[in-house]
């Protein structure tokens, strides 16, 4: 009875034709490696493009040196376009109201006094927010001039006391900056299309082709057949979560504040939550077309209102509800909480168990239906 | 495939009637439709029996009950001894099934799939390599071990479902339509090595559209719209019917069915 016995897991044999087969199907493999670097570029760069060049107003009540080499800064970030000036509170109204700014700079006549006498200098940004994509940008681009110009004050007086420095920058957050704010998201939305699309459609084939009946019929376990399916696909998101992190770093500069071990260890229940909802999706379809389709409608609402790119403030209260029935929002803030603010589990457990939640919900509910269908 | 030891079965054959497959007014009903009605017969052990009967007449229906893909609505069954309803893990150690589809993996070589379900069937090491390499050789896929499923002819493709499915030595084979689509050589061939199964000890059930093979099932079923009609020999069964050959058999059964839809 050498190396024969029914008792033994079958969960190996499973792996191995999950892993063959991933290496045969050049075009899912490409998808899996490509995608994440496609959607960053795009993700990245267009909404890099798309804020800049904001129309602004300014208000120098400073009409100083200092004042107009932080709005000459602010217009090299090409965020800001200098659209005209304006002379008091009223008419940048006008301008932003008549939407021919959609930005205002307004500097206080105390800003030159203030920097030197080495206390903190104030400068006003206002954004016509009905576009909340222009505010970013416009954070972004105050964030960084103001960065730019604390450095170049402070620089000459480096051996002195900080000029600009602590009271400013909470204001000038350059964690704000657009691309930074929406290279975590992607890890989150990536991970959700790949682990839901191809998982679904993955076990969806199996049916399609008629691999199934053939697999149900050998003593193979249903857990087996599930792990089999699942596990490989845990392996391709962190995979993916590595690669855009990677990318992020290098392309963008996004920072990694927080403890990366303890991402990885959060992004598990993301990741178990994401697999319950393909594994679902794939009892409720026939075909792969559907698995597809099906996947895609899980996936809008949850790029359109996890907060990936529309702040969840910015949403009417009823999307709001919507938004917090979604796992991606809450691992949206984990992400961004680790990574951005680099803050820990003290900060996010909250979150942390609602994804806990999330996953063993859909887990259970899932593999319950996945069983029935099976037979 | 006389060289395929009957006595290297798994260790789960009960003792049992002598029965391979009983059923017992065995009933499938998909919503308005009862796809099988009141199905009882036996199968004996080392039998090759055949199912025959129009498209729609309820075979498929009645080997996925067997096989333990479709849960029966209805009536009982055993297979090996082991009770569809409850012993569904016990039942699949002991049978191959080759469906109707073809089930195994496009996108995988011959010797991957065979590697994978032999595997599935619990086999290892030593033990899995001989069978291997004795179903590779038996079945002429020895040269076609490293190349994709996907692009093998009808023949072939339908040897290495086979294969896989008799990797473990089941006690009981469910054959769909194995036959159909395949070209008469490749045809004849496949009988062989059923008719060599049957004769190591193998348990055949077989569907079929072909009346030659039909002619050379020890005794065969007929079915019509889920309905037992005949069962016996084909001469008895042709007796039965007051008709010449199977296939006269055949054709009045589908023109009474249709008279009946009519």
């Amino acid at each position: 009875m050498t190396g024969s016995s029914w008792g033994r897991s079958l969960l190996w044999p499973m792996l191995r034709k999950e892993f063959i087969q991933m290496r045969r199907d050049r075009l899912t493999f490409a998808l899996i490696i490509g995608i994440p670097v496609v959607q960053l570029i795009l993700f990245g760069y267009a909404i890099r493009t798309e804020v800049r060049n904001l129309p602004t107003v300014v208000l120098d009540e400073s009409r100083s040196s200092d004042s107009r080499s932080l709005i000459s800064v602010m217009e090299q970030t090409q965020n800001f376009r200098i659209a005209g000036q304006a002379r008091s509170r009223d008419e940048v109204r006008d301008w932003i109201e008549s939407g021919r700014a959609r930005a205002a700079i307004v500097i206080p006549p105390d800003f030159q006094r203030n920097l030197k006498r080495h206390r903190t200098a104030y400068a006003q940004v206002i954004v016509d927010a009905a576009d909340p994509l222009a505010s970013a940008a416009a954070i972004g681009g105050a964030a960084l001039a103001a960065s730019v110009r604390a450095n170049a004050i402070l620089d000459p007086r480096s051996t002195r006391s900080p000029p600009l420095d602590v009271r400013v920058r909470p204001w000038y957050n350059p964690a704000l900056r657009s691309s930074v704010y929406i290279v975590p998201g992607i890890i989150g939305v990536l991970l959700s299309l790949t682990l839901l699309l191809v998982t679904s459609i993955a076990i969806a084939r199996e049916r399609e082709r008629g691999t199934f009946e053939q697999l149900v019929v050998t003593p193979v376990s249903k857990t087996d057949i599930m792990l089999g399916k699942l596990l490989p696909f845990v392996v391709v998101g962190y995979v993916q979560m590595t690669s855009i992190l990677i990318l992020g770093r290098v392309l963008f500069n996004v920072p990694i504040r927080g403890s990366v071990l303890l991402l990885y260890v959060l992004s598990l229940g993301f990741i178990v939550a994401n697999l319950g909802v393909g594994l679902l999706v794939s009892t409720l379809v026939k075909t792969q077309l559907q698995a597809m389709q099906l996947s895609v409608f899980f996936l809008m609402p949850n790029i359109l209102l996890s907060g990936f790119m529309f702040p969840l403030d910015a949403m009417p209260r009823i999307a709001q509800w919507f938004s917090y029935a979604l796992p991606l929002t809450y691992y949206l803030m984990i992400l961004r909480g680790i990574l951005l603010k680099g803050v820990g589990i003290n900060v996010l457990w909250h979150e942390t168990l609602i994804l806990i939640g999330f996953a063993t919900a859909l887990i259970v509910v899932s593999v319950k239906r996945f069983s029935k269908t099976v037979s | 495939m006389t060289e395929t030891p009957v006595g290297d079965r798994p260790p789960a054959q009960p003792e049992s009637p002598s029965a391979a497959v009983h059923t017992e007014k065995l009933t499938k009903v998909f919503g308005s439709i009862t796809a099988v009605d009141a199905l009882t017969f036996d199968i004996r052990r080392g039998e090759v029996f055949g199912m025959l009967g129009p498209n729609g007449s309820g075979k498929t229906t009645t080997i996925r009950m067997l096989c333990g893909l479709l849960e029966p609505t209805s009536g009982a069954a055993t297979v090996a001894g082991f009770d569809v309803k409850t012993q569904g893990e016990d039942i699949r150690r002991n049978i191959g099934y080759m469906s109707q589809r073809f089930g195994m993996y496009d996108d995988m070589t011959v010797f991957e799939n065979l590697d994978f379900y032999s595997s599935l069937y619990g086999l290892g090491g030593d033990k899995k390599r001989k069978r291997m390499d004795e179903l590779l050789d038996t079945l002429g896929l020895r040269p076609r071990s490293g190349q994709l499923v996907g692009t093998l002819s009808g023949g072939l493709k339908q040897r290495i479902s086979l294969a896989c499915a008799i990797a473990h030595h089941p006690a009981i084979l469910f054959l769909d339509e194995p036959t159909a689509g395949v070209d008469p050589a490749a045809r004849r061939r496949f009988w062989d090595t059923v008719y060599e199964l049957a004769k190591s000890g193998t348990t055949i059930l077989v569907t079929t559209h072909y009346m030659d093979e039909a002619a050379r099932c020890e005794r065969i079923a007929f079915l019509s719209r889920g309905h037992l009609i005949a069962i016996g020999t084909s001469e008895e069964v042709t007796k039965h019917f007051g008709q010449p050959t199977i296939e006269d058999v055949f054709i009045e059964l589908q023109r009474r069915d249709e008279g009946v839809v009519a």
